[in-house]
């Protein structure tokens, strides 16, 4: 009897169960290393807390300390001339992208070139322009050594070395943009571009009313990466300057991994605040991707 | 089958279990990273093994940089028996959080009072000892002769000595000071030296332990003298690591290099010999303030979490030996703290043995002396001096914001 019950449970809600229970294991996974820490860190932010020892409760003083602190507001500028300046990517690889679209022999040599420096770690892309700068043997300092008559070294100028190591990060975000745009182009409907060569379209406007309407897919991927990329900057920035000169290059996220986990930061708490601030200002970008992919979706 | 299966785990278990207690076994986490000092481990490992044949180190070498943030977690988590650290206030966070191990009875039991008193108020807190100090060096000036000779000038007296040679340098197209701040701590070496040179030895410790505001006019009279030598330092110092800078001194595009002792290896791998690096004592500023120099130790503490406290306090024993001392500090080219122990016959750690034994009192270095989130605001003050003099009073103002944070 109690076994005809249980059979008869399973028979009747396998349809709506299954699925339930394929999600689960990713869903845990996302519970615990996702959702759980998200909320475990606003939490500590309201501590001040050294990481070893007693946490002590400050309410909100960790924010009240971090909008009077000069290296959040450095911070902060510098994320986002990242995210303006990140957004180049776009347009590069989307260059790149339609220059590479043709049938040469050893196209895919040349592609494949392109695609090199999304390929290798952001570390070695790093090493690539700190070297690329550097006083001394790199080859910059000579070139604007030749034209104004001052080797400068951009990484060791506060003026320029944040554009210092966003130029070496939009090298490889022009790549993988690029790539995304080169699938984008193979889905191109051959009638439409038919149609508009009878039509007597040419160029630009070919390209305008034709070619970047069909590839907005693609562009929206394009544009989720790269304000994600921007955002989450931190390798290039650990490698090539260490935040400086005197902190001219932090973003928000290494001011984080500096105040919270380095070798000269124990301050669990401040640490934490700025991850939410970040957190934050992720979610607009992310919520706005999110609206905009459900609208389509309703729409197609 | 699965009887077996479950007797085969069971037997694992019991053999796993065993291996983790057995006798005489103490654990060792330490960041000896680089070759020398690699090497200098492996010696004072298996001279403790000779000499206690009941006990064996098991030792994990750690990254150098990494050790750093991984010691606040095995601490806490997973804690060795013996782990490597520095003296001074480098090591508060961990006393304050009940993390290392009172070792009083360690220096009581083996003289070390006496034998390593250079060090002892360096590992004293609460008036109780934390570990055992087994190896320091001196910082000063290493030059390259050559270019001193090539210019014309000679070792200077005094700092207005040094200042003055810095323009001929100029006008040779040299380098007079150089560094490599993009690291910070190299720049730390300079401003230590200048403030103990200009305000005093007590007078630097206070402004570390945040008794002195940055504000303080002395403050400012150290960054005035620092103001003197700036035109004369390496345009591109943040741009470029510490051995960049060494090169540079190799190279003779530059003249001296307030440096550690450490550096001597770099120098000399880059091909300069004993003939032309010299070495000399940072040059006194205001006359007649008693001579301090920079010392920074190294350490030995045992967790409180270790497992095998007996033969960890017998290791710590042996590694504040005269003997042991001796023979470690003779491959790492440092000197010992134990002043039974011999310095080793090199031109450099002779230097550095008197400059140090003649020294009125030793700074632990900038960045252990003053806690943590301060000295990296400092450094990072000093390297916006650096590049902009002109702005030292916004920077002494942001410091003293900083400082009014860290030691409240």
């Amino acid at each position: 009897m109690a076994q005809a019950t249980q059979v008869g449970f399973w028979k009747k809600h396998q349809r709506s169960l299954a699925p339930w229970l394929f999600l689960a294991p990713g869903m845990l996974m996302f519970l615990i290393y996702v959702i759980y820490p998200i909320f475990q860190s606003i939490g500590i932010s309201f501590y001040e807390w050294d990481g070893l020892g007693p946490k002590t409760y400050i309410g909100l003083q960790n924010y009240k300390d971090l909008f009077d602190d000069d290296s959040f507001h450095t911070s902060l500028i510098n994320n986002f001339i990242w995210l303006m300046l990140y957004l180049l990517a776009i347009p590069a690889g989307l260059a790149v992208a339609l220059f590479l679209n043709q049938t040469v022999t050893g196209i895919r040599l040349y592609k494949s070139l392109f695609f090199f420096p999304f390929v290798i770690s952001q570390v070695v892309v790093g090493l690539i322009f700190t070297w690329f700068y550097a006083p001394g043997f790199g080859i910059l300092p000579h070139i604007i050594n030749f034209f104004t008559g001052t080797p400068t070294a951009i990484l060791a100028d506060d003026r320029y070395a944040t554009y210092g190591v966003i130029a070496a990060g939009l090298w490889p975000q022009t790549a993988y943009c690029m790539i995304l745009y080169l699938t984008g182009l193979n889905n191109i409907s051959a009638d439409q571009v038919e149609a508009a060569r009878m039509d007597n379209a040419k160029g630009l406007k070919m390209l305008w009313y034709i070619i970047i309407p069909q590839l907005r897919p693609a562009t929206f991927i394009a544009l989720v990466v790269t304000v994600i990329g921007a955002l989450r900057s931190f390798d290039l920035i650990s490698v090539m300057t260490v935040g400086g000169p005197f902190g001219s290059t932090r973003v928000l996220s290494y001011f984080m991994y500096e105040q919270a986990l380095s070798e000269y930061g124990t301050a669990m708490g401040y640490g934490a605040a700025i991850a939410v601030v970040l957190f934050a200002i992720m979610l607009v970008f992310i919520s706005m991707f999110i609206v905009r992919m459900l609208s389509q979706e309703r729409n197609a | 089958m699965r009887s077996l299966k479950a007797l085969a785990g069971l037997a694992l278990g019991v053999s796993l279990f065993a291996t983790a207690a057995v006798a005489g076994e103490i654990i060792l986490n330490s960041d000896q990273s680089d070759p020398a000092p690699k090497k200098a481990m492996e010696e004072l490992i298996a001279g403790f093994q000779k000499a206690n044949p009941g006990i064996t180190v098991k030792w994990n070498n750690f990254d150098h940089e990494g050790y750093k943030s991984a010691i606040r977690n095995f601490l806490t988590a997973d804690a060795p028996d013996v782990a490597a650290w520095y003296a001074g206030n480098r090591m508060a966070p961990f006393v304050k959080a009940g993390l290392f191990e009172d070792v009083s009875d360690v220096w009581k039991n083996n003289d070390l009072d006496s034998q390593l008193k250079s060090a002892a108020a360096s590992m004293t807190m609460d008036g109780k000892k934390w570990g055992v100090p087994y190896t320091y060096y001196q910082w000063g000036i290493y030059y390259n002769k050559d270019v001193y000779k090539k210019v014309g000038v000679t070792e200077p007296k005094n700092w207005t000595e040094f200042v003055a040679n810095c323009e001929k340098f100029k006008a040779a197209g040299i380098d007079c000071v150089t560094t490599g701040s993009k690291a910070l701590w190299p720049i730390a070496g300079i401003f230590d030296y200048i403030n103990m040179r200009t305000n005093g030895y007590e007078f630097h410790m206070d402004l570390t332990a945040g008794k002195v505001k940055w504000t303080d006019p002395k403050v400012k009279a150290t960054f005035a003298e620092w103001a003197k030598i700036i035109p004369y330092t390496t345009a591109n110092h943040a741009a470029i690591d510490w051995q960049d800078a060494a090169t540079l001194i190799v190279q003779g595009k530059a003249a001296n290099y307030v440096m550690g002792n450490f550096s001597v290896d770099t120098f000399k791998k880059g091909g300069m010999t004993n003939d032309n690096l010299g070495f000399m004592i940072f040059p006194e500023i205001t006359a007649g303030i008693p001579r301090a120099e920079e010392a920074p130790t190294d350490t030995f503490h045992i967790p409180s979490g270790a497992k095998n406290k007996a033969d960890a306090k017998v290791f710590l024993a042996y590694v504040a030996s005269a003997e042991a001392q001796t023979k470690m500090n003779a491959i790492l080219g440092q000197l010992p703290v134990n002043n039974k122990a011999t310095a080793a016959d090199d031109p450099y750690i002779k230097a550095g043995f008197e400059e140090l034994s003649s020294a009125y009192a030793l700074a632990q270095f900038f960045d252990r002396d003053a806690p943590a989130d301060m000295a990296k605001a400092g450094m990072e003050g000093f390297q916006e001096f650096m590049t902009k003099p002109e702005k030292i009073d916004a920077i002494l103002e942001r410091l003293q914001k900083v400082a009014d944070k860290v030691y409240k």
